[in-house]
């Protein structure tokens, strides 16, 4: 009897899934189509119709809110300009893990793309490697250094607007003590940390900026923690630079501004405007975001590559101005004029040169000895 | 009609069946093809010898996490601390790759040696806890992994290289990368390290099957008072199944450290090559061959799955739902061992 049920069961699940498969059919072969014409970009090389481009994500993933996401925003904008869409001229891969990086370059080779971007300096490593392979292919890498004669690197100056978000930071302050959260201790993160004390002590050498590493990119939760004791020890406005770990320090801050709206609580965002984030009600905890837009740096190595000046072996550095680093002003309750004006200043004085901003720990350590 | 043997063959071989059925419905339910994102993920696999080189490349520590989950599984005990023992592992094999200068015939093993002391001494402590104070392996090897990730990381930044992410790449008589295997799969990164995988499982069977030690090792996994009784020394066999399991693991994190990689990095998360040595051992019944296969399979989803979102337009998240389908039918194997007996019941 039971056996019989179960063939019931099993037969009718299998007549929804015809019936589904059916409605499926069509868009899976639509993109069928799609897959084949991506392969076939390299046949004349530097020609402007076949041109192709793929960019191969870290394991932050293509939604990541951050610059995974922002560097797939810049390729759309890059194929709407050509007439290319997705499978069609342009394409991202995934990385689940760490050892998915060479995969998906090799990947994306073998399907003829002419230029392939690694997106974060997790990636330094498989380019190096499959540039070498591959010296027919350009590949380009951001936030990280790889010398190879086809392989452009794309850094950006993240201590120039980490510098500006400081001096906002040490205007906003009313318990002279800020606190900066990093993902990773690293080279990269280092940087936005030296630039964020120095524009702090640029504006007030007395406030004190307490700095915390979480370990992680990925883990909200240590975020959340480490938010939660900063606040509690005083400071009041934090800086994140830990990407998804970032979410943690905004829920942390919506939640001691749900339980005291008086409290001056703030957040600062970063790669991208997190000024969404903050929302809570008609209240937002995000004073401002260190907008670095990756989009605009793999728009233009994109078209530059298209028209035959791919700038290969070298270092194309983007800051300030080139407005692909700033300071967002989405909030304009809590980026008072005063603020705006500041941060205005010092940034003119960083395009002008006469402030160094400093980019290594060492740096900011006689940076900041200095005033 | 089925024996019992045939049965427990059946089970895994059913589940993944099953797995692969649900994971086209929802394929369906989400409006993607399941032909074309089954095909997808084969061509990503085994599309052309690269690709398979790769699939190879990634089964390889599988293999080992797998059998290091198996074999304390075996004796009774419940091993997550795999991931740190592969991360000790990684880290110690590195290490020896860099710091020592020697001709690759000494060089080599002692850096594979060394991951697996490395790993073994990672389960050691776990396994003295729980022998001499009854302390559960469970949480002291989930902590145990986040001791391993945290001081790994510091002595990457800190101590091996001079700040910096990584470390340099380890010197060609420390690495198991061979040009031959890359140039016959047009350089994929599959590494020598497939061999001593597969030697780790034929260790594994002998060792649990053909001796006097593995016996006592079973048997404190079956019953550990009768053990016991019988005059077993149950705690020093919950010690050495811990170490013989962390050596595994360790091994695993060489073949990432000295074959794929060639170097160490600051990690921001888990590898998760020790978590899915449980999903692993478990979909293999916990006996060598079946952690072989079951490896394969698991190397085979993770590599296609990535040609997925390219080939199919399907995101690669619902080959994890898959791979989590199989294990549920894994883990619900009663269900199916009912229904195969039922089958046995009604065709004799």
């Amino acid at each position: 009897m039971k056996s019989r049920r179960f063939l019931l069961v099993f037969s009718l699940l299998l007549a929804l899934g015809m019936i589904l498969g059916a409605c499926g059919s069509s868009e899976g072969g639509s993109n069928e189509s799609d897959g084949s014409n991506g392969g076939n970009g390299n046949s004349e090389e530097g020609s402007k119709d076949d041109f192709s481009v793929a960019m191969v994500t870290d394991v932050g993933g293509i939604d990541d809110k951050s610059f995974n996401q922002s560097a797939w925003e810049g390729l759309q904008a890059f194929g709407k300009e050509n007439g290319m869409e997705k499978g069609q001229g342009i394409d991202y891969a995934q990385s689940a893990s760490d050892a998915d990086y060479n995969t998906n370059l090799n990947r994306l080779v073998r399907s003829d793309y002419d230029l392939i971007f690694g997106i974060g300096f997790l990636l330094a490593p498989a380019i190096e490697e499959v540039a070498d392979q591959n010296p027919e292919t350009k590949f380009s890498i951001v936030d990280s250094v790889v010398e190879k004669d086809n392989v452009a690197s794309i850094v950006f100056k993240e201590h120039q607007g980490s510098f500006l978000v400081g001096v906002a930071a040490a205007m906003k302050t009313e318990s002279d003590q800020v606190g900066f959260i990093g993902g990773v201790d690293s080279d990269l993160i280092n940087k936005f940390e030296a630039g964020f004390r120095a524009g702090v002590k640029s504006v007030n050498p007395a406030i004190e900026v307490k700095v915390q590493y979480a370990g992680a990119f990925d883990a909200p939760d240590d975020g959340k923690a480490i938010a939660s004791n900063m606040y509690s020890q005083g400071v009041d406005v934090i800086y994140h630079a830990s990407g998804g770990t970032g979410n943690g320090v905004f829920a942390q801050a919506k939640d001691l501004k749900q339980n005291d709206p008086e409290r001056n609580i703030w957040v600062i965002g970063v790669d991208r405007d997190q000024h969404e984030e903050g929302q809570i009600g008609d209240m937002n905890v995000t004073l401002t975001s260190m907008v670095k837009r990756v989009d605009i740096a793999v728009q233009d190595i994109s078209t530059k590559a298209m028209n035959g000046e791919f700038p290969g072996g070298e270092v194309v550095e983007y800051g300030l101005e080139d407005d692909a680093i700033s300071v967002a002003t989405t909030n304009e309750e809590a980026m008072t004029e005063e603020i705006k004006t500041a941060v205005e200043d010092w940034k003119q004085k960083i395009v002008d040169g006469e402030v160094e901003v400093p980019s290594t720990q060492e740096e900011a350590k006689s940076f900041i000895d200095s005033l | 009609m089925f024996s019992n043997r045939l049965v427990n063959i059946l089970i895994p071989i059913v589940s993944v069946f099953l797995g692969l059925l649900v994971g086209a419905f929802i394929m369906l339910g989400f409006g993607y093809n399941p032909f074309l994102g089954y095909l997808a993920l084969w061509n990503g696999a085994f599309g052309d010898s690269y690709f398979f080189g790769e699939t190879l490349r990634q089964v390889t520590p599988y293999i080992l996490s797998g059998l290091a989950v198996a074999f304390a599984f075996r004796t009774g005990l419940f091993n997550i601390g795999v991931e740190g023992q592969v991360i000790v592992g990684w880290l110690a094999s590195v290490w020896v790759g860099l710091a020592i200068d020697a001709p690759m015939i000494i060089h080599l093993p002692l850096a594979v040696l060394a991951a697996a002391l490395a790993g073994a001494a990672w389960g050691f402590l776990p396994g003295l806890l729980k022998a001499k104070l009854g302390v559960h392996e469970v949480i002291v090897t989930i902590m145990m992994n986040y001791i391993a990730l945290y001081t790994s990381n510091s002595l990457v930044r800190n101590v091996i290289s001079d700040g910096k992410d990584r470390t340099e790449r380890v010197p060609e008589t420390a690495s198991l990368t061979s040009e031959w295997l890359a140039s016959l799969t047009q350089y994929s990164r599959l590494h020598y390290g497939l061999l001593i995988a597969l030697f780790a499982a034929a260790i594994m069977w002998f060792l649990l099957n053909k001796t006097a030690r593995g016996y006592e090792l079973r048997a404190v996994g079956f019953n550990q008072d009768a053990s016991r009784y019988a005059g077993m020394n149950v705690g020093r066999n919950i010690i050495l199944s811990m170490v013989i399991s962390g050596a595994f693991a360790g091994l695993a994190g060489a073949m990432e450290g000295i074959g794929t990689f060639g170097y160490q990095s600051v990690k921001g998360g888990f590898t998760n090559i020790g978590f899915d040595g449980i999903a692993v051992a478990l979909l293999g019944g916990n006996v060598a061959i079946g952690v072989v296969l079951a490896a394969f399979l698991f190397g085979t989803l993770k590599i296609g799955a990535l040609n997925m979102p390219t080939g199919a337009g399907v995101p690669t998240e619902l080959v994890d739902i898959v791979i989590a389908m199989i294990i549920f039918f894994v883990a619900s194997s009663y269900m199916i061992r009912w229904f195969l007996l039922k089958v046995k019941k009604e065709g004799k």
